[in-house]
């Protein structure tokens, strides 16, 4: 299966980075930032208005000098681990990850997010792209390095996961912490449809992630999702997902891992009180089909489901039960179960602790605890959803 | 190439005609709370279509970013926002996802309320989050202000008449009328709230200084320790001397927070908690922005007569 070839893509790539610009030279178009600023003040020309326009009240004058200055934050994940385990777990203490945001509209027709990451001396981009925000047809593009669309906990930063650690079928089939993160182009529209919001992705990546091994420069990695979401009511939804990737795995010169999955994600928060409760449960599902040069393909399935309820305005418990068969040897699979306890001192800070029981398919069990405090400083960021 | 590069060029053209208003469509708004809905269609009439985000029951720093709530600003000619801050956690993505260049930030469809608004709270000295989730920008409250209400129906009226410029003299007729109706309103309330001047006040958290500064009223305290910090012992009890010390028997509360600690801080001190509405929806009967005041002061009143607060 080689449905384009690099070269192929990469002019596609082209073509979605040459668009905004493309719209923008069209006459007619939809006014810009610039053109915005001044006719509001300057060139409108309003109507006489009957009233006596209210006086000019006096507004806030930001800093000259950081005025272009991108958004900063940074935020702190510290873990602890007790407990044995056999293939060693987590260290004692860690900080597990420091991550710098640096967020700016770019300009008229774009933003840009960077997310650096610092973990056991190592500095990484964990994401670094443009998103061109005024396509018309109901785009949204994004080129760079990206974190991949596939299912629901692939797409999360780690300071968004709700537990202290990714489900075993993150680790066991997407490739843990950094999933299929890559550097590609994703390409993403609403489709119309009323009363539902369905949204498909594609992103097509260079193929050298924790799953991918791309072993030519032709050899690309896919990834494709479908969502569909619905409100129920005012305080409750449902958001559903199916996902597909496919791509080379290294294992030899044309071996390939397909990957499908389908999440399945139901909130209620009761609008008059959704600062202090909320509940909400998810699960993911995934099959992988690897091929290898020394033997048989691996069939394995994996999945999770995460139950997650808000007490009171600072404190939140969640129950995981983990079971996943192993991408490279599926007559292996490992299962567990988490109780998880979050509390937020503030908006900007949180302390969770997790019991954590899993059993290896070697026959080995593990009973850890869980310990993390994370803290954020800087711009504050976007609350997650 | 050139004739490879023509056909996205086309396909572009054809898309952004596609997306364009058409003539004497109704300018399809959305406003990220019911307050600034409730204005946009006083001046707007039936010429706009207007939907709001955040309900006015709901704590409007919290509100979900929702997958519906793009679909809303995908479709929208005009995003009315609070703006100082007050969306920071949820509005942002929205835009960004709303795949609508119409919207974006500085695009002629996304305006900012708070630019023609008085601010009062904008820090001058050095500010940190150990004052909790403090705005950086200055209190977002500022629609508790009728003047202010009047500022930011002439901006979303000015905004109209740009995006439809065919409708200006309906929008500034509108406006006009609003303008008259809110003047009557403001002597009305002028005058019931002038016996009480100076009346000591205390409020859950920090959404009430435009209303107290315009009806002359004093808030001494806030139940929350800082904003968005939840109540503490320690504070509660601090706070109940100084209520009782100052004599202090009203306690407003927005809808959304829960009423444990102040009804607590009542049974000490013999205030009352009046959960008053600090948005248009808040409760079914304020519809509009002038019921807003009407609800709110009348509930006001009624407890400082109740209560014999001085």
């Amino acid at each position: 299966m080689r449905p384009f070839t690099g070269t192929t893509l990469v002019f596609i790539g082209a073509c979605f980075a040459l668009v905004p610009h493309l719209a923008l030279a069209a006459p007619g178009d939809a006014p810009t930032a610039d053109v915005t600023a001044t006719a509001a003040s300057d060139s409108a020309q309003p109507p006489a208005p009957t009233a006596e326009p209210p006086a000019p009240p006096p507004q806030a004058a930001p800093p000259s000098s950081k005025v272009f200055n991108p958004d900063i934050s940074a935020i702190g994940d510290f873990l602890g681990a007790v407990g044995k385990s056999p293939g060693g777990g987590e260290p004692s203490l860690e900080l597990h990850e420091a991550e710098v945001g640096l967020q700016a509209i770019v300009d008229p027709y774009a933003r840009a997010d960077f997310f650096l990451t610092f973990a056991n001396d190592v500095v990484g981009v964990e994401e670094g792209y443009v998103s061109f925000t005024t396509l018309p047809g109901g785009l949204l593009v994004k080129a760079g390095k990206m974190r991949d669309a596939f299912g629901k906990i692939d797409g999360m930063h780690n300071h968004v996961v709700p537990t202290t650690d990714r489900p075993i079928v993150s680790k066991n089939l997407l490739g843990g912490e950094d999933a299929l993160a890559d550097s590609g182009i994703s390409v993403s529209r609403l489709i119309p449809i009323p009363g539902v919001f369905m949204e498909a992705t594609g992103q097509v990546f260079r193929g050298e992630s924790e799953v991918f091994k791309a072993p030519t420069r032709g050899d690309l990695a896919y990834v494709g999702h479908l969502r569909l979401y619905r409100d129920l009511s005012e305080s409750s939804n449902v958001d559903l997902g199916g996902s597909v990737a496919y791509g080379h795995n290294g294992s030899g010169a044309d071996t390939t891992t397909r990957l499908f999955g389908a999440d399945a994600t139901f909130r209620y928060k009761p609008l008059r009180r959704a600062i202090y409760h909320h509940f909400l449960a998810r699960t993911e599902l995934v099959w992988s089909r690897r091929e290898a040069v020394d033997g048989p393909v691996q069939n394995a399935f994996g999945g999770y489901g995460y139950v997650e309820y808000q007490f009171s305005r600072r404190l939140f418990g969640g129950v995981r039960y983990d079971n996943s068969q192993r991408a490279e040897d599926a007559t292996l699979r490992d299962t567990g179960g988490s109780l998880v306890l979050t509390y937020w001192p503030s908006e900007f800070s949180q302390v969770r602790g997790q019991y954590r029981h899993t059993h290896f398919g070697e026959g080995r069990t593990a009973n850890e605890l869980l310990f993390q405090l994370q803290f954020s400083i800087g711009a504050h960021g976007a609350h997650p959803f | 190439m050139r004739r490879l590069m023509s056909l996205p060029c086309t396909l572009v053209a054809l898309l952004a005609a596609g997306a364009a208003r058409p003539a004497n469509a109704a300018v399809n708004v959305v406003a990220s709370t019911e307050d600034l809905a409730a204005l946009t269609r006083e001046v707007g009439g039936d010429k706009v279509k207007v939907e709001a985000i955040g309900r006015g029951y709901q704590d409007p720093h919290f509100v979900e970013a929702k997958p519906s709530f793009i679909l809303k600003l995908h479709a929208a000619d005009l995003l009315v926002l609070v703006g100082r801050e007050l969306e920071i956690g949820w509005l942002p993505p929205l835009i960004q996802q709303s795949r609508n260049a119409k919207v974006q930030v500085s695009a002629a469809g996304y305006l900012d309320a708070s630019l023609t608004a008085r601010i009062l709270e904008i820090p001058t000295g050095e500010i940190t989050r150990a004052m909790g989730d403090v705005h950086p920008l200055g209190n977002p409250h500022y629609w508790l202000d009728p003047e202010n209400g009047r500022h930011v129906a002439k901006a979303i009226e000015q905004r109209l008449a740009q995006l439809d410029p065919a409708d200006a003299a309906y929008f500034s007729a509108r406006y006009a009328d609003f303008d008259t109706r809110l003047a009557q309103a403001e002597k009305r309330w002028d005058a019931l709230m002038a016996p009480y001047k100076g009346l000591k006040i205390v409020t859950y958290h920090n959404s009430w200084p435009n209303f107290a500064e315009h009806f002359g009223l004093k808030v001494v305290g806030y139940v929350e320790p800082r904003p968005g910090i939840p109540p503490s012992p320690g504070h509660t009890i601090d706070l109940i001397q100084e209520m009782k010390r100052d004599n202090v028997k009203i306690l407003l509360v927005e809808p959304y927070f829960d009423l444990k600690t102040p009804n607590s801080v009542s049974r000490e001190t013999g205030a009352k908690v009046l959960v008053m509405s600090p948005s248009v929806g808040g409760v079914p009967e304020v519809t509009d922005y002038i019921k807003l005041f009407d609800y709110d002061l009348n509930m006001l009143i009624s407890a400082i007569k109740q209560t014999g607060a001085k």
